[in-house]
């Protein structure tokens, strides 16, 4: 058990120094630090002198390693764009991304959960298969042609939501929070729905095809032969059964709702990591950019960790498991 | 397998036992459960008819979208032609620099579909040679291989495309020129789609690598190289073919996506991603035809596409016959 | 990014066992309640105590399509930044409503002699920080404004020196007579001397920005407002200064600046009434905003010519199909490409008619003779033919360098040029990017382009800033002369003019030799102005602001209805 917690923690921090020495390529590498930098006007001789302040001359592998230790301290460097902290940036901007992502998964947990049900108990009705239906739109359509679509017909058309921004925010200590206000959560409905209509079709998809499962397994019909209503059979049983690798998976996929509000964000000008992310792809800020990467990483590898870890203290037969494949 | 046994077997009667391959196509369970299924022909037809305006693009076009001395800004902002502002030849109107709306999304659709096959093709061969070696090897290549998929795995796709172009750009400098762009955007693509393909070859090359057929050729005397394509891949393509089509789709979409980000083909070449991004612009003004219609094309294309997948995963799914 | 799907088998085998899932959904519960709990105190605090003054707050929203870079009023030469830096930093000489010099930190000045420049100082001004205004102030402020890193050097001349003749006032000395040395003033902000030293902010933006300067992201102005909170890239909110020195027009308590890039939702905002304030209207959305029945278009001319520049520079173009020449060193390529663009369609239909086209380099309303010099009618034939007598018969190819979040239409106006260019046969590679990139790209020292477009409005209203930065020779890297002058478009004529022109006090005879100046430009085909885009401002009907032709929205002139 030990020695299996040991390697999966090795596992992740080997990760974690991949992902770290690609950010690290890239903070040194791409395009020249300096230039950055420094103005248009700047001699020669004073660029040479910031070279070697930042330590650019240094050999690679001692850069890497000062570079980890400012990562390691948080410290991700200046971003070129805004000449201030990348830490600082994020920090900013984390509280919109997760409230934005805590309330898409929401939306795609309930919502999700109520038509996947309704589709497995009532399969062959019209509703059901229209709900398969909006489940196929929504896994193909791109995020940011739904996030059009949405604001042309509740922003433009119908005028009732707005189009853009957080709306009004209060800040509690360092979080800026739109719970709080109506503009606030009115601004949240349409970009939480774009963000978790995917989630939404997933975890729909996946609860009816659970429920169909577990409708099908030898206690269900023991428990029917037993006389149960039919309500406690589905709920109390089937549901029940279904609803914990649901969870689970939208535990999992909370890091990609968080990687994913990239595009939502740009759509509805939400201001976001994942905005600061694509303009700072666009204006070539690499230390964001690095920046970002790593701390996505960071979040995907503690979920996956924490769900690892939790899943070998109940089932002791996966923990020597190998990875195994679709 | 049966296609092995064939391949094995020196009996005369092979000839009967395995007709045309058209034939064999017909008669085997894949074609019956497309002619059952309604929305894989519907959908099916949409895909054909897809590919055929974007091969014909060049000639059914009345304009060359990306010639621009065949843009007349005379004519631009004009609505459809059902419209009673609406001029011949506009068929769709024309955005705000007179570009035909129509040709556009024509041609826009020609690039939004060679990049995806150029991204699919890339990532397919960059994933099967990996996840072939891997499976084959094993040992120390298989587990550093399987790591960098699963680091990889860790990120979503249009981050990964996203984090490509920004260090592209940042080190060959921003003026390159759209071959460059259409070639950043297929390696993106083909960088953040591999994983799949390897995952699926190699634990299918696993479970073969210990077949008697393959101790057989290793006997007499094949390379590794020979026994893993001409023996051990074609047991592979059935999955490798659903995660292409699928993978078609996803490689459409992360390229609009990124040129709806303003990161993919620029605005002089634009793709369906760079027409909604442009056209996202006039939403507000009433000029809607210049986002509606690439967005139509696009959601059509990918919506079929997928449909298609889906329909494929299963009928080659034996669990679900 | 939908490789979910395909990986879906796995997150099934996954997650087999029941306990986990719940554990992790329970953990995120309880972070839920917590917060909400939070959240509810925050509530609670909010209605018993703070709402009641924050309702009779009049705060004043707008937003603009970039944001504010930097606090320090010294870091970029933009004109919205500069007026935004004019709500809390204030100059000597300051600009009315019709932009003629009025008193501000200089209650009054005076020239004893042509080389000295004499500044009475206002008494009883105080900086944000409680601090006291002198004439040490303004020495510090003149150094630093003129320190390298500093993006405002030619606001002040260079070879001005300040002396401290008592605490309130101040002489500046010149080597020669300038009778426009101070019509940059009012975009030279005075700093305070002994919080940019406490703070180590004594250089502008310094090279070495490994920590951002302080000056960057804190203020201390004397101005009627203080930045109350400053998130570059998303929002800034400016308050009253209650310590200020003067009477302020303006009824805002408080002003909330956000940055919203996309154009389409800065309408949405300005039309459901989320801001008061929105620059600019994109040309396509003003009949709407015209007709919401809540907000009004504010269309002026602007002061900033748009204009195209070519590298006359380099013996050999730079990513073009012409090996070992510049074909932009014959005057005839010059003069076919300024033939071969339509500007009249362009104003027309990419402006949609709000833009003036234009011959020259300047706004007709800074320079009074501008209307004498008349645009060359458009002649694809004649383009095409100079072309082949240039030895380019089948045209060439070149890459053009074009921002596309900078100007009105700025991504627009490019395409259309190399649309009308490619039917004289001249192929054009368009590299369209954000102004941050571009700009990097274009300027100071790479020059790295050899077509391009670019904005331009002189600081100090006058031609000879266009003589001086635009069209002077770019030989001496030290001096500003040429600054602008990407394309270098090189004629000692021109310099030599332009130094006439600083220098000369009777009016008709500068008039007559800045006309000289352009006129040299037009004949020498040496740029190609296009025209001067309208202004477009969306306000609410509530707000009642000044526009000036300069395109700063000036806070203190700003009134809303509360």
């Amino acid at each position: 058990m030990l020695a299996f917690l040991i390697r999966r923690l090795a596992q992740a921090a080997v990760v974690l120094a991949v992902v770290g020495l690609i950010a690290f390529a890239m903070f040194r590498f791409a395009g020249d630090p300096v230039n950055q930098i420094v103005g248009p006007d700047t001699p020669v001789s004073e660029r040479a002198e910031i070279r070697k302040s930042l330590g650019l001359d240094d050999p690679v592998l001692l850069q890497f390693g000062r570079y980890a230790g400012n990562v390691l301290r948080g410290d991700f460097g200046i971003s070129y764009q805004f000449r201030q902290p990348v830490t600082a940036l994020l920090a900013e901007r984390m509280p919109a991304t997760l409230e934005l992502a805590f309330c898409a998964t929401l939306f795609a947990l309930t919502v999700g959960i109520l038509m996947g049900v309704y589709c497995a108990l009532r399969r062959e009705t019209v509703l059901a298969k229209l709900f398969q239906a909006i489940s196929l739109v929504g896994v193909s359509l791109p995020t940011f042609l739904i996030g059009i679509l949405l604001i042309f017909l509740f922003s433009v058309t119908l005028g009732w939501l707005p189009s853009y921004g957080r709306g009004d925010t209060v800040r509690i200590g360092g979080w800026t929070t739109g719970f709080l206000t109506v503009s606030g959560l009115k601004a949240l409905i349409l970009p939480s729905i774009t963000l978790g209509l995917f989630q939404m079709t997933l975890i729909m998809r996946l609860v009816r095809a659970e429920m169909l499962e577990v409708l099908r397994t030898d206690y269900i019909r023991f428990a029917r032969a037993r006389g149960l209503t039919t309500r406690a059979i589905h709920f109390g049983h089937a549901l029940k059964n279904t609803l914990v690798p649901v969870i689970t998976i939208a535990g999992l996929q909370l890091g990609s709702v968080i990687a994913f509000s990239i595009i939502t964000e740009t759509v509805f000008q939400w201001p976001g990591m994942g905005l600061l992310f694509v303009q700072a792809v666009q204006n070539v800020d690499i230390p964001i950019m690095s920046a970002y990467l790593l701390l996505v990483a960071a979040i995907f590898v503690t979920i996956n960790l924490v769900v690892d870890l939790l899943y070998t203290v109940v089932d002791p037969r996966l923990r020597t498991s190998v990875g195994r494949t679709a | 397998m049966s296609a092995r046994m064939d391949d094995a077997a020196e009996a005369p009667d092979a000839q009967r036992a395995t007709p045309s391959r058209l034939a064999r196509f017909l008669g085997s369970d894949l074609w019956l459960s497309f002619r059952r299924s309604k929305l894989a022909m519907g959908a099916f037809a949409v895909t054909l008819l897809m590919f055929g305006l974007a091969f014909a693009a060049p000639w059914i076009s009345p304009q060359n979208p990306y010639d621009p001395a065949q843009l007349e800004l005379l004519n631009s902002n004009l609505p459809p032609l059902w419209n009673p502002d609406g001029q011949s030849p506009f068929l769709l109107g024309t955005d705000d620099q007179g570009r035909d709306v129509l040709s556009a999304v024509l041609y826009g659709l020609r690039l939004s579909l060679i990049v995806g096959m150029l991204g699919v093709v890339v990532s397919g061969f960059l994933g099967i040679g990996l996840g072939l070696v891997a499976g084959y090897f094993g040992g120390a290549l298989d587990t550093l291989i399987m790591r960098v998929a699963d680091v990889q795995l860790t990120f979503p796709a249009i981050l990964i495309a996203l984090v490509v172009d920004g260090v592209a750009k940042a080190s060959f400098g921003s003026a390159l020129d759209t071959n460059a762009t259409i070639l950043l955007i297929v390696v993106s693509i083909g960088l953040s789609f591999w994983v799949q393909y390897a995952r699926t070859v190699r634990s299918s090359v696993m479970v073969e690598r210990g077949k008697d057929y393959v101790q057989a050729a290793r006997l007499i005397g094949l390379s590794s190289p020979v026994i893993m394509v001409r023996h051990v891949l074609p047991n592979v393509t059935g999955p490798v073919f659903v995660i292409a089509t699928i993978n078609l789709a996803l490689a459409i979409i992360t390229e609009a996506t990124l040129s709806f980000l303003g990161t993919g083909l620029p605005e002089t070449m634009p793709s369906l991603g760079t027409l909604i991004r442009t056209g996202n612009r006039f939403l507000f003004s009433g000029e809607w035809w210049v986002v509606a219609f690439p967005g139509i094309a696009l959601a059509g294309l990918v919506l079929a596409i997928n449909l298609l997948g889906d329909w494929l995963r299963d009928a080659l799914n034996p669990k679900l016959q | 990014m939908r490789e979910c799907r395909a990986c879906w088998h796995n997150f099934r085998i996954r997650a087999p066992a029941p306990i986990a899932g719940a554990t992790t959904m329970q953990r995120r519960c309880d972070a839920v309640t917590s917060s909400l709990k939070n959240a509810l105190l925050a509530l609670g605090l909010t209605l018993g105590l703070g709402a009641a003054p924050a309702e009779a707050q009049n705060v004043f929203r707008f937003a603009f399509q970039g944001d504010i870079k930097s606090l320090d009023p010294y870091s970029l030469k933009e004109s919205f930044t500069i007026g935004m830096h004019g709500a809390v930093y204030e100059s000597l000489i300051t600009r009315d409503k019709n932009l003629k010099y009025a008193p501000q930190l200089a209650e009054s000045w005076e020239t004893p002699e042509p080389t000295r420049w004499r500044f009475h100082l206002r008494k009883g001004v105080k900086f944000h920080d409680g601090s006291p205004f002198t004439a040490d102030d303004v020495i510090f402020s003149a150094n630093r404004v003129r320190a390298p890193g500093s993006n405002f050097q030619t606001n002040v001349p260079g070879d001005a020196e300040f002396v401290k003749v008592d605490d309130y006032t101040v002489d500046m000395k010149l080597k020669t007579p300038n009778p426009i040395a101070i019509a940059q003033f009012s975009t030279w902000y005075i700093m305070s001397k002994a919080w940019a030293e406490k703070n180590n902010a004594v250089q502008p933006s310094p090279p070495t920005a490994t920590s951002p300067s302080y000056a960057a992201l804190h203020e201390n102005g004397t101005g009627p407002f203080v930045v109350a909170e400053h998130q570059p890239g998303v929002r800034t909110v400016f308050k009253k200064f209650p310590g200020y020195w003067g009477k302020v027009e303006s009824n805002i308590d408080e002003a909330v600046f956000t940055t919203i890039g996309n154009s389409a939702t800065r309408v949405a905002a300005l039309l459901s009434g989320e801001v008061d304030w929105i620059d600019p209207v994109p040309l396509q959305d003003q009949p709407r905003v015209e007709s919401s029945g809540n907000a009004v278009v504010m269309a002026g001319p602007e002061l900033r010519t748009i204009f195209l520049g070519m590298d006359q520079w380099r013996d050999e173009l730079k990513d073009s199909s012409v090996k070992g020449k510049n074909p932009f060193k014959d005057k005839r390529v010059r003069e076919a490409f300024y033939l071969a663009i339509d500007e009249d369609t362009i104003a027309k239909r990419v402006m949609r008619g709000q833009a003036t086209p234009s011959a020259i380099l300047i706004a007709p309303s800074l320079y009074d003779r501008s209307a004498e010099i008349k645009r060359p009618a458009y002649d694809p034939k004649k383009a095409k033919a100079l072309l082949t007598e240039a030895g380019y018969p089948d045209g060439f190819t070149l890459t053009m360098d074009c921002p596309n979040d900078r100007y009105v239409n700025d991504e627009a106006i490019c395409q259309a040029v190399v649309s009308m260019l490619a039917r004289v046969g001249v192929k054009v590679n368009l590299n369209a990017q954000p102004k941050a990139k571009y700009f990097a790209k274009v300027l100071a020292p790479g020059y790295d382009t050899s077509f391009y477009l670019v904005g331009w409005t002189p600081s100090s209203q006058d031609s000879h800033n266009i003589l001086y930065e635009i069209a002077g020779c770019r030989n001496d890297p030290k001096s500003g002369r040429g600054g602008w002058n990407l394309g270098n478009y090189c004629n000692p004529k021109i310099d030599e003019i332009a130094d006439k022109v600083e220098q000369e006090t009777d009016a008709k005879t500068r008039d007559a030799q800045i006309k000289e100046g352009f006129d040299t430009i037009s004949a020498d085909w040496g740029y190609i102005p296009l025209h001067q885009q309208a202004l477009a401002w969306g306000v609410s009907k509530k707000v009642t602001l000044v526009q000036r032709p300069d395109n700063m929205l000036m806070l203190y002139w700003v009134s809303k209805q509360p």
